[in-house]
């Protein structure tokens, strides 16, 4: 068991974090789920409305494409580093690009697939393609997918630590009482 | 016909400066009133800023 203090004016409440490293990693996998776990409820469901909510905007904006992940000499897709940071969600794209590997057919309907390149697609760059239908859907999509990842880095560390106010109260309460020291 | 086209685009931008200021402000604070008074701030903060940044690259824009 954890827990923190946090001082809201001359309010004091002490929050209980559980188990952090649990609630940390429920917070990764579904976002707010940490938050739910250790019973702050109000938190859990705000964070997991909006970044749910701007992780499937941007999915919905990019037909499904813009997340995949993908490691070939020709295609790096750095942006799925950001995107796992939404834990769940941006699964299935690890076990489509598996399944592509080894030839298998994809799951869900062609979502989260990565694209296939002209040597093995009768010289059809799907890439392109998708650039070409999607236009900047394409980017904003990737785009609201890895922020919903990295806002929800915050919230993992809000899991596992509590407010970040926190922190900086107890620095501000270290300054004063260094300032209060004789000599 | 382009000046608005791009307008049109900015819109996509609203709910990602709500979920982003809400997010934000959520792992600064516990309490909701406190929460949402940060992230009405930071918002407004957000959208300031890219509106002064939108209003140089106009003035750029027509200047070059």
């Amino acid at each position: 068991m954890s827990q923190v203090t946090i001082k809201s004016g001359d309010n004091e409440s002490v929050i209980e974090l559980k188990d952090p490293a649990i609630a940390a990693f429920l917070a990764w996998l579904i976002p707010g789920a940490g938050h739910l776990y250790q019973g702050r409820t109000t938190k859990g469901l705000l964070f997991m409305i909006c970044i749910l909510g701007t992780f499937f905007y941007g999915l919905v904006l990019g037909n499904g494409k813009v997340v995949y992940a993908s490691w070939r000499p020709n295609d790096k897709r750095l942006p799925y580093l950001c995107q796992v940071g939404a834990g769940l969600p941006a699964l299935p794209a690890m076990l489509e690009a598996y399944r592509q590997r080894h030839g298998r057919p994809p799951l869900f309907g062609g979502m989260m697939v990565p694209p296939r390149f002209p040597e093995n697609n009768n010289g059809k760059d799907e890439l392109a393609e998708w650039h070409k239908d999607l236009n900047r859907n394409f980017e904003l999509g990737t785009v609201f997918t890895m922020i919903a990842g990295l806002l929800n880095i915050l919230v993992i560390y809000d899991a596992w630590g509590g407010p970040m106010q926190y922190a900086e109260e107890k620095k501000d309460k270290d300054k004063q009482d260094d300032k209060q020291k004789p000599g | 016909m382009m000046l608005l086209a791009a307008i049109n685009q900015l819109w996509h931008a609203a709910p990602l400066i709500v979920a982003i200021s809400l997010v934000y402000a959520g792992t600064r604070h516990e309490d909701p009133q406190a929460i949402l008074g940060h992230a009405v701030r930071l918002g407004v903060w957000i959208t300031g800023f890219m509106g002064v940044v939108a209003a140089l690259l106009f003035v750029i824009a027509w200047w070059l």
